[in-house]
């Protein structure tokens, strides 16, 4: 909500000393012209406290429903129908007020006309100045809130990228081909083609892309080889996937992190040797992928902590798919399973 | 000087090994895959230095390190930037960041051999309180029991009891004794609804089922085991914030 033109503490300043100005040369322009002090000050008084509030009654309307451009027209309109209807009262008090002066009734008619333009400027100037206080205010809240999507949008961006590199696992691997550069040069040349090709695939992906199960897999394979040197024989792998659902779609850079959080839960929570497996199936004409590693029930750390990557996983299969049901996690004999289930969109 | 080399990767540990053989002084007496290997070695090996990676399998190096009595001088071999790195500058014998070369491990070796050992000994623990501080490793406590190791997780706990130079920490399954402070464990669990309600007692504030009045200015909490311990004064004050009552 935009601030109100009338809540500026210099405002209020401005506003009650215009209005008192207003007020004392209402007052001596009648005492000039010869009226008595008493009818004169009743009328000024009535006159500018009424044309005060219908003024105040304008700028907080316009708080809430800002014109458009096109409908400037209906400032005018509203300014109209306000000075009569602030006419029509000032007449009622008056008439109240001074019921037995009939001369100043009198005078008090037949000066309608230039009571109504008086009011008619007032109304409208304080129109003109509440719209340009508001359109300001407002263009101002806009401004804030792109910068601060911007901001989030490129916060995003940079966590993305920073996760896409994995550091962890390149200066890893990288300590890997030093060792391997003194004991079997070979495998060093081998694994660095590997580790080129795993990044290379990495960044030519784009999030937004869909691509084959078969093409997602080629890409897990890579990183599995990378870590099956880095771990020696306690790691291993096992696929189970029919050459039917490899040609199933899948959001790329999805089944990759899923891989990755299995091996580094399964490596860390275990001393034991230990076995990735990748399934597939369809179901009801959706591709449902199962990784599983296993874990050690009595030591595990509660599943909702962020220390397993499977939040942001979750969150991207909402955005794609507004559900909230398609990653699914359950434990059989220390076996931890994450099922990821993607609806094929033609 | 014999030295033990302790990560989960055999390449990590083989490139270490080779560095090693170049050096006269050094003697690598052991390689091991884990922590839990690690703490035996030690015990076996009573090595003057070791090489320890920090991301391992079950126990990471900061918690085996918890469990071995007289550590030997330790250099920490981490691909981890972010584990305290900052406290290792200044007070660690040396950490390695993988990967390194050659020239960087002949360095770290040269401090070691130019660190008087008691000197250094002091920066292990020291190195090892500020990497406490680390909070992936305070959601879970590592103790010895008899001659296992276990993980009990903070959650598992049921209260903590001063012991002398010990704490007793009570679980369903029994109790453990671990050789740290009340105000270590009151700082690190505070987190976790721990609180503390007496010199010699810090709860888990989720197993409270009742509270009673117990003489003037004294109350007694009953856990969900049945178990009663006294709160004190500043105590019941902590236990009435924790609670929102």
């Amino acid at each position: 909500m935009t601030k109100a033109v009338h809540s500026d503490k210099f405002f209020k300043i401005v506003f009650a000393t215009w209005w008192c100005i207003w007020a004392a040369m209402h007052f001596y322009v009648l005492i000039d012209v010869g009226f008595m002090h008493l009818p004169a000050l009743m009328d000024s008084m009535v006159t500018n406290i009424l044309l005060a509030g219908f003024c105040l009654l304008v700028s907080n309307n316009l708080r809430y429903y800002l014109p458009g451009k096109e409908r400037y027209i209906y400032l005018l309109v509203i300014s109209i129908g306000l000075s009569w209807f602030c006419i029509l009262l000032q007449r009622l008090f008056l008439w109240m007020l001074l019921q037995h002066n009939t001369d100043y009734l009198l005078f008090v008619k037949n000066t309608t006309s230039i009571r109504f333009a008086e009011s008619f400027l007032l109304i409208g100037c304080m129109a003109a100045i509440s719209i340009l206080w508001y359109a300001q205010q407002e263009q101002q809240l806009v401004k804030a809130q792109k910068t601060e999507a911007e901001n989030l949008e490129r916060d995003a961006e940079l966590f993305n990228l920073r996760h896409q590199l994995q550091p962890h696992f390149l200066f890893n691997s990288l300590n890997s081909i030093s060792a391997l550069t003194i004991i079997e040069p070979d495998k060093a040349r081998h694994m660095i083609q590997q580790l080129s090709d795993f990044l290379r695939g990495t960044l030519k992906k784009d999030e937004k892309q869909w691509n084959t199960l078969q093409e997602e897999l080629e890409h897990v394979q890579l990183y599995l080889e990378i870590e099956k040197v880095r771990f020696g024989h306690r790691l291993t792998t096992t696929v189970n996937i029919a050459e039917n659902e490899l040609q199933f779609k899948i959001p790329s850079l999805l089944l990759q992190p899923i891989v990755e959080n299995a091996i580094k839960f399964g490596l860390y929570d275990t001393t034991d040797e230990v076995c990735i497996t990748i399934a597939a199936i369809i179901q009801n004409n959706q591709l449902v992928v199962t990784v599983a590693n296993p874990f050690d029930a009595a030591t595990a750390q509660p599943l909702q902590g962020t220390g397993f990557g499977l939040s942001s996983i979750k969150r991207r299969l909402f955005l794609m798919f507004g559900r909230h049901d398609l990653l699914v996690i359950n434990t059989a004999s220390n076996q931890f399973y994450t099922k990821i289930i993607i609806p094929q969109i033609l | 000087m014999k030295v033990i080399i302790i990560d989960d990767e055999p390449l990590a540990r083989s490139i270490i090994e080779n560095y090693c053989k170049s050096s006269t002084q050094l003697q690598v007496v052991q390689q091991c895959g884990d922590g839990f290997e690690g703490i035996k070695a030690i015990q076996t090996h009573q090595p003057d230095l070791i090489f320890l990676d920090i991301q391992m399998p079950k126990i990471n190096g900061f918690e085996m390190l918890e469990l071995v009595e007289n550590p030997p001088l330790v250099i920490f071999t981490t691909a981890f930037e972010e584990y305290a790195i900052k406290a290792f500058e200044a007070q660690a014998i040396d950490y390695l960041l993988k990967p390194f070369s050659k020239e960087r491990f002949e360095k770290a070796i040269q401090k070691v051999l130019l660190q008087d050992k008691i000197n250094s000994i002091k920066n292990t623990e020291a190195v090892i309180a500020s990497a406490s501080n680390n909070p992936i490793q305070q959601n879970r406590v590592v103790v010895k029991d008899g001659s296992k190791i276990k993980i009990i997780p903070v959650n598992q706990i049921q209260y903590v009891e001063a012991a002398d130079d010990y704490v007793k920490i009570v679980t369903e399954a029994g109790s453990f004794l671990k050789k740290k402070t009340m105000g270590y464990f009151e700082q690190t669990m505070q987190q976790y609804n721990f609180v503390r309600i007496h010199r010699s007692y810090i709860i888990n504030s989720q197993l409270i089922t009742r509270i009673d009045v117990h003489e003037k200015d004294n109350h007694i909490v009953l856990l969900s085991n049945g178990i009663q311990l006294p709160v004190s004064k500043s105590g019941y004050a902590k236990l009435k914030d924790v609670l929102g009552i």
